[in-house]
């Protein structure tokens, strides 16, 4: 198991050292120093084998986190694990700063001592934690017996994720479908491979424990609804064309998976706040929101013309978004002329790019830039690698084409019904890794 | 204020005072004081000598105080347990707490403290928080058990924990159930035989009940826990496996992939034909694809795992190719992963696009990635025969760019296609020639060589190609050298009008001017076969070779399904079996020495290694069956006519071989050697330390075959100078008995010898003579024996022993076979000498270098012994070692245990470190050895053995 946790600055000063196993010696300490953020060369591997002792290591803006251990441990649960922590600290302290930590770190501490128990992760759910980690530290003698075995109760239950008694004046709750389209096309216009990894999350504040389901046009429930002749639930029936298929899909512990499994249905009590409900990943029929198409001639061993357009797709009712086409530039660039029809494009000597913005773009429209690069004549052989252009943007549709069908909520309890949640749905697609080559 | 502040106190006097600050009457006073001591702790300051001050804060109603408190008690506890007893009361205190978080606190802090005093204390208070009513407190109270363990396995043995632990696997609550499973296996794996978790159908049926509904954290300890299970038949496996899929939807990567290692294990015993088995299949595929879109820590530890998963079973993914294609903003060690498994993946109906995307990554600017990039491309050449065209012209557009590094690696893996596919794209191999010059690399030299010597026959300017490298060779690697020779000959075998000079040439530079015995063998070999019959040498060296084979990297089929078994651990992240890397008392000895047979230059890169491995021994298996034959018959020419030669230096038969090669001719080559076998008979018989070196070898050789016949007489290690063992009984010598023993004095080897004649003739004119042996030991002069030993009469000789004569490796490897002659006949004997003689006087290594080259020693060469019975302690030890040349170079005490750091320089240059620890009143030592050359830890363990013992 995890044998210890130690977190650095940039510097490779020590912030915070927990040693949870007796094999660890403090030399440990130094060893991943050494050997890791003094290492000459970048390091090639996010594991590292020191003297029989193994280091895993994760980086947050320029601190070094690093879980050491001399067992067999479960890798895959290390580094999740790290993320976790993270996640936690950031939620009581915001960004992780050598600032926070030290500022902080008497609450790591305490935070360490219980999600950490002998190396094993023990319930981290940044909820119940709050209960009675408090930076104020003092709240344990003023509960009384049954906030006390509540706390217990959560942090070691079945629901682990919820407390009981929350109330609301106003149930409401926000749904948001962010979806992220990944793009790698070839210079011709093929497609390479495109996949859009989604992601659900919800606001729920809700009373109570709450029951809810959650229903999307998800192809394999809609066909199995269609052949069935059985009405679904929401009362509409759906075409096939507009369902979608889902490659796969994962959910927040809150959501019983055995359902799914057999069901396909999702259902759950919701955590208090905001979460991440559901991820997902679709590789089919996905509308790429935008098409570059991208035209490079080398002139001569000194000059570069560059011509790159682009097209929307999607309903012309639709407005793009923060749109930005990023051009790599060869190293020995000396100076770039650009033209554009929309929008501004600059040359980024220190990114070697020129960088092109345009605010808003409605569906259906194209646009152009052009570039003249010069050169400096190199003696460097090796020829320039031509990065692919990559592209930024924002739209207001699911590029998946998921659709939430209801989101419905029972609290038998309490006196509030479905009709009663006030409830928000928004899709917002963003550009991943957007990229043609040229 | 914020607590960042307590990082920066470094005055003078701070110790004194925090003292004053503990021991305020403020409270809040009090708890910065703290603080402080904790940030002190953090940032590796000791502050050990507050402890009292410290332990006196504990007695508080502030449940942060206590916590820090808590923490610096088990940071020093060990360091002072007598004073660590004070806290116990407190903890006794704790324990009955009404609040539940202090009762759990309580334990788990207890638990931490490793001082033996305290862990009585705890049981009965753990025996109450095993039943505690609150479920917190009990499952901290199962993982204070695995801790209790690990300080005292016996005392939880006798206290009856293991079955209060046991009963809480049947908890209401799944957190207790998960915590209890996680500290029941760790306890288990030091106890293997044991059947401590017991698992079967009911408590499957329970794991399976809490699996739904624990922690993500304790998901994975109970499917880490059900992949031990092995389920009576396949009905079971599938009711088990149909319970464990929903997992495979969780968002915790690390779930998922202990869910597919149950899955993976569990469906070896699900039949074929089953429909479940093909709907398992088809479910694995997804949750491995959507591991690619985790953070690039887990998508490593995940392509790690999926390279196994597709070695295992291809079909899982074999239609998810293009989630493999490497992005241009992946860090450096997920696209060498991907591309792993890209060309595991690679087949007929992807093709197309996988070299299209190879041909990309050749133009990226990691060195890595681009070489390893160009190197699939071959791969794929190999494995799609389809594609080998494709190929094979995409790797000469990249030659075109002529970057160097790739237009290196390409060559190297067109010669593979060419062994692949022989007599097919040749029409290349000019394009190849025209980037001759820009070769810097062995690896390339050596291929484009073989390529040269292979096709000579439609190279038009093959000789003067060769005759090129033949300029420089000494200054080559020996695999360039290796190939360069085998070249040549096929060269000649080819064109044998117009190369016969330049075959000469190379025949002596490879014999006479070489150290490498390797070379030069082949050379005699060479020699000695185009001598003898042309037409078998042809058959030899221009035989048909075996094609190399598609899969050249795949992990061993043993190991796949160990590492199958170990999926989402480090060890599937390493591919190596946990006790390659995991110390302790879970089987981690290395008993035997690894029979390493590689080539000098290690790679990193497991199809690197292999590429080379095809490449360079390419001639040599069809040569090696007759090398033996053939060196036996030159034995006997050498030593069947009974020579009466004395101790005189004979001609050098160098001289002679150099003088027939000046003759000319090839038949005259033959006629040279014959006339030169009395001079080396004579050879052997006269001091052999002036024997030519060349011709010396190809004896050695043969002898070597003799004297295992022989049988070796074993000599039992004993003693730093070991007592004298007789070697040589009278009965097997015709009444000659050797004895003797190996000594190191003042910096010279010695070889004593007490000679006895129990025959009733007077025996004269001795001599001895060394096998080739693994550290290169020869007589360093002749063997004086002067005046004529009479019957019943006894001598004893000191013989100092060089270490520059011919080596070759032993088995044992301080193995030494010895021929004495005497006027009667040859003798031969093999003995063992102690490998410390070899230790030389400098071998006292610098600490920092000694730091870095530890470092720098790869785990696998480690091993680890353990020396009983000495009582020594480590000063002794230390003085005691120095005497044979083992140096300490560093001491540092840990818990009462001491750590020496030692180093030892092998006359050989071969440098050997130890790690020996020392621990006060425990006669048993623990010695870790660490090598370049792995093979000697085990007689340098001996020695340590022998040295400490006597």
């Amino acid at each position: 198991m995890i044998g210890g946790l130690f977190i650095y600055n940039h510097k490779g000063e020590v912030l915070i050292s927990r040693v949870y196993r007796d094999d660890i010696g403090r030399n440990a300490v130094d060893a991943f120093r050494v050997n890791v953020i003094h290492a000459r060369q970048q390091v090639r591997s996010p594991v590292t084998n020191i003297a029989r002792t193994s280091f895993f290591h994760v980086k947050r803006s320029n601190i070094w986190l690093a879980v050491v251990t001399k067992q067999n441990v479960n890798a895959a649960m290390v580094f999740e694990f790290l993320y976790k922590m993270c996640d936690v600290m950031a939620s009581y302290f915001g960004k992780i700063s050598e600032e926070n930590i030290k500022n902080n770190f008497v609450l790591i501490y305490e935070l360490l001592d219980e999600i950490l128990d002998f190396g094993y992760p023990q319930n981290s759910e940044t909820g119940s934690l709050k209960t009675f980690i408090t930076q104020q530290g003092i709240k344990g003698q003023h509960q009384t017996k049954e906030e006390q075995s509540q706390i217990t109760s959560q942090v070691t239950g079945q629901i682990g994720w919820r407390r009981e008694g929350i109330k609301y004046r106003r149930n409401e709750l926000f749904l948001d479908v962010l979806e992220s389209v990944n793009l790698l096309m070839s210079p011709q216009g093929q497609v390479l491979s495109a996949h859009v990894s989604g992601r659900v999350v919800m606001k729920s504040y809700l009373s109570g424990m709450p029951e809810c389901k959650f229903g999307m046009n998800d192809k394999i429930i809609i066909d199995k609804a269609g052949k069935g002749g059985v009405t679904n639930e929401a009362g509409k029936s759906t075409s096939g064309k507009q369902s979608i298929a889902i490659d796969d899909c994962t959910f927040n512990q809150c959501v019983r998976l055995s359902k799914f499994d057999s069901e396909r249905s999702i259902s759950f009590i919701p955590p208090d706040g905001e979460y991440e409900l559901m991820r997902y990943r679709t590789t089919k029929d996905i509308i790429l929101p935008f098409r570059v198409i991208p035209l490079v001639r080398e002139v001569g061993r000194t000059k570069l013309e560059v011509k790159v357009v682009i097209k929307s797709n999607f309903k012309p009712s639709l407005l793009a978004q923060k749109i930005e086409v990023r051009i790599p530039t060869p190293l020995n660039t000396s100076g770039v002329q650009v033209i554009c029809m929309k929008g501004k494009a600059k040359y980024k000597a220190s990114e070697n790019a020129i960088v092109w913005k345009i605010k808003r773009m409605a569906g259906m429209k194209e646009s152009q830039i052009s570039a003249e690069i010069e050169l400096l004549p190199t003696n460097d052989k090796k020829k320039w690698a031509r990065p692919p252009i990559s592209m930024n943007f924002e739209v207001p549709f699911a590029p998946s084409g998921l659709k939430v069908r209801y989101l419905k909520v029972f609290e038998s309890k309490l006196n509030y019904s479905d009709h009663d949640v006030i409830k928000w749905v928004r899709y917002i697609g963003r550009s991943g890794i957007y990229e043609t080559r040229c | 204020m914020t607590d960042s502040k307590y990082f920066t106190t470094t005055k003078k006097g701070e110790i004194f005072e925090l003292k004053a600050e503990l021991n305020s009457d403020k409270k809040e006073k009090k708890k910065e004081a703290v603080k402080k001591v904790i940030a002190s702790m953090t940032v590796g300051k000791d502050v050990s000598a507050l402890f009292p001050d410290v332990v006196n804060c504990m007695q508080t109603d502030n449940l942060e105080l206590k916590k820090l408190v808590y923490l610096y008690l088990m940071n020093y506890a060990k360091s002072q347990p007598d004073m660590a007893i004070m806290a116990v009361n407190t903890f006794v205190k704790d324990c009955e707490d009404p609040n539940p978080l202090i009762r759990a606190l309580a334990v788990r802090t207890m638990g931490c403290i490793r001082v033996d005093k305290i862990t009585e204390y705890l049981c009965e208070p753990l025996r109450k928080c095993l039943k505690d009513e609150d479920p917190y407190v009990r499952k901290t109270a199962a993982v204070c058990v695995a801790k209790l363990h690990d300080i005292n396995a016996q005392l939880v043995e006798d206290q009856g924990f293991l079955d209060t632990l046991k009963d809480l696997i049947s908890d209401s609550n799944p957190m207790v159930v998960a915590n209890a499973v996680a500290a029941l296996s760790e306890i288990a794996e030091s106890h293997p035989n044991s059947n401590l978790l017991d698992l079967n159908p009911q408590s499957i049926n329970k794991l399976l009940t809490a699996l739904n509904e624990c922690t993500e954290w304790g998901q994975i300890f109970i499917l880490d826990c059900l992949a031990n299970y092995t389920p009576r038949d396949d009905r079971e496996s599938q009711s088990i496996c149909e319970r464990v899929t929903p997992r495979l939807s969780h968002a915790n990567s690390a779930v998922v992939l202990s869910a597919v290692k149950v899955l993976m294990k569990f469906m070896e015993m699900l039949p074929k034909d089953l429909d479940y088995y093909g709907t398992l299949l088809k479910k694995l595929a997804p949750p491995l694809v959507t591991l690619l879109s985790a953070e690039p820590e887990l998508q490593y530890v995940a392509l790690r795992n999926i390279n196994l998963i597709v070695q295992k079973r291809p079909e899982i993914l074999k239609h998810e190719m293009k989630v493999f294609f490497v992005k241009y903003n992946d860090p450096i060690y997920v696209k060498l992963e991907k591309l792993d498994i890209m060309i595991r993946l690679a087949s007929q109906a992807n093709i197309a696009q996988v070299l299209a995307e190879l041909k990309e990554y050749a133009t990226e600017v990691d060195v890595d990635f681009v070489r390893k990039a160009v190197r699939a491309i071959g791969r794929c050449a190999i494995k799609v025969e389809q594609s080998a065209e494709r190929c094979v012209s995409t790797l000469l557009d990249l030659i075109q760019t002529k970057v160097n590094y790739v237009v290196q690696e390409a060559i190297v893996v067109i010669k593979d296609i060419f062994r692949k596919y022989p007599n097919k794209y040749e029409s290349v191999i000019a394009t190849l020639c025209e980037n001759l010059d820009s070769l810097d690399e062995p690896e390339a030299r050596a291929a484009m060589i073989w390529i040269v010597g292979e096709y000579a026959e439609r190279i038009d300017n093959a000789d003067e190609l060769l005759e090129s490298f033949l300029e420089g060779f000494h200054d080559e690697s020996t695999q360039v050298q290796l190939q360069l020779l085998t070249a040549i000959v096929k060269l000649f075998l080819k064109k044998p009008t117009e190369t016969q000079e330049l075959v000469q040439q190379v025949l002596s530079l490879a014999t006479q001017d070489s150290d490498n015995p390797d070379l030069r063998d082949r050379g005699y070999i060479y020699w000695r076969l185009l001598s003898t019959d042309p037409v078998a040498a042809k058959e030899v060296v221009l035989a048909e070779k075996p094609l190399i084979s598609e899969e050249t990297d795949l992990i061993e089929p043993t190991l796949l399904e160990e590492l199958i078994c170990h999926i989402g651990t480090l060890a599937s992240v390493y591919h190596k079996p946990p006790s390659a890397f995991v110390e302790g008392s879970r089987g981690v000895m290395h008993k035997r020495l690894p029979a390493r047979t590689g080539s000098g230059e290690g790679t990193e890169c497991p199809d690197v290694g292999n590429a080379a491995g095809g490449s360079a021994p390419e001639a040599a298996p069809s040569i090696i069956p007759s090398q033996g034959d053939l060196l036996g018959d030159l034995l006997n020419l050498d030593l069947a006519p009974p020579t009466t030669a004395g101790p005189t230096p004979s001609t050098s038969g160098m001289q002679m071989g150099g003088m027939d090669l000046l003759g000319g001719g090839l038949d005259s080559l033959l006629g040279g050697d014959i006339g030169g076998s009395p001079a080396m008979g004579a050879g052997f018989g006269a001091a052999p330390a002036v024997m030519p070196a060349s011709l010396n070898a190809p004896v050695g050789g043969g002898l070597g075959d003799l004297f295992d016949l022989g049988g070796g007489v074993g000599m039992p290690m004993g003693a730093y100078i070991p007592p004298k063992t007789v070697w040589l009984p009278a009965m097997k010598a015709k009444g000659l008995e050797i004895s003797g023993t190996f000594a190191r004095r003042a910096g010279v080897i010695q070889m004593e010898l007490v000679l006895t004649n129990k025959a009733m003739s007077v025996m004269t004119d001795f001599a001895i003579q060394f096998n080739r042996n693994s550290f290169g030991l020869a007589p360093a002069g002749p063997l004086q024996v002067l005046t004529p030993l009479g019957p019943n009469q006894t001598i004893e000789v000191s013989l100092p022993l060089s270490t520059v004569g011919p080596v070759m490796k032993m088995d044992p490897l301080n193995n030494l076979q010895v021929a004495v002659k005497n006027n009667i006949d040859v003798f031969y004997f093999s003995c063992q000498y102690p490998i410390s003689m070899l230790f030389v006087e400098d071998g006292k290594m610098e600490r920092q270098v000694f730091l870095a080259t530890w470092k720098d020693i790869p785990n696998d060469n480690e091993s680890q012994f353990q020396i009983q019975d000495c009582h020594l302690n480590s000063e002794a030890a230390s003085n005691k070692l120095q005497g044979s040349n083992i140096f300490t170079i560093a001491k540092r005490t840990v818990e009462g245990q001491d750590m020496l750091y030692m180093s030892i320089k092998l006359s050989n240059g071969i440098w050997v470190l130890a790690e020996l620890k020392v621990q006060a009143g425990n006669p048993n030592y623990t010695i870790s050895l660490k090598c370049r050359a792995p093979e000697v830890s085990q007689c340098v363990f001996q020695c340590y053995e022998a040295v400490l013992k006597n």
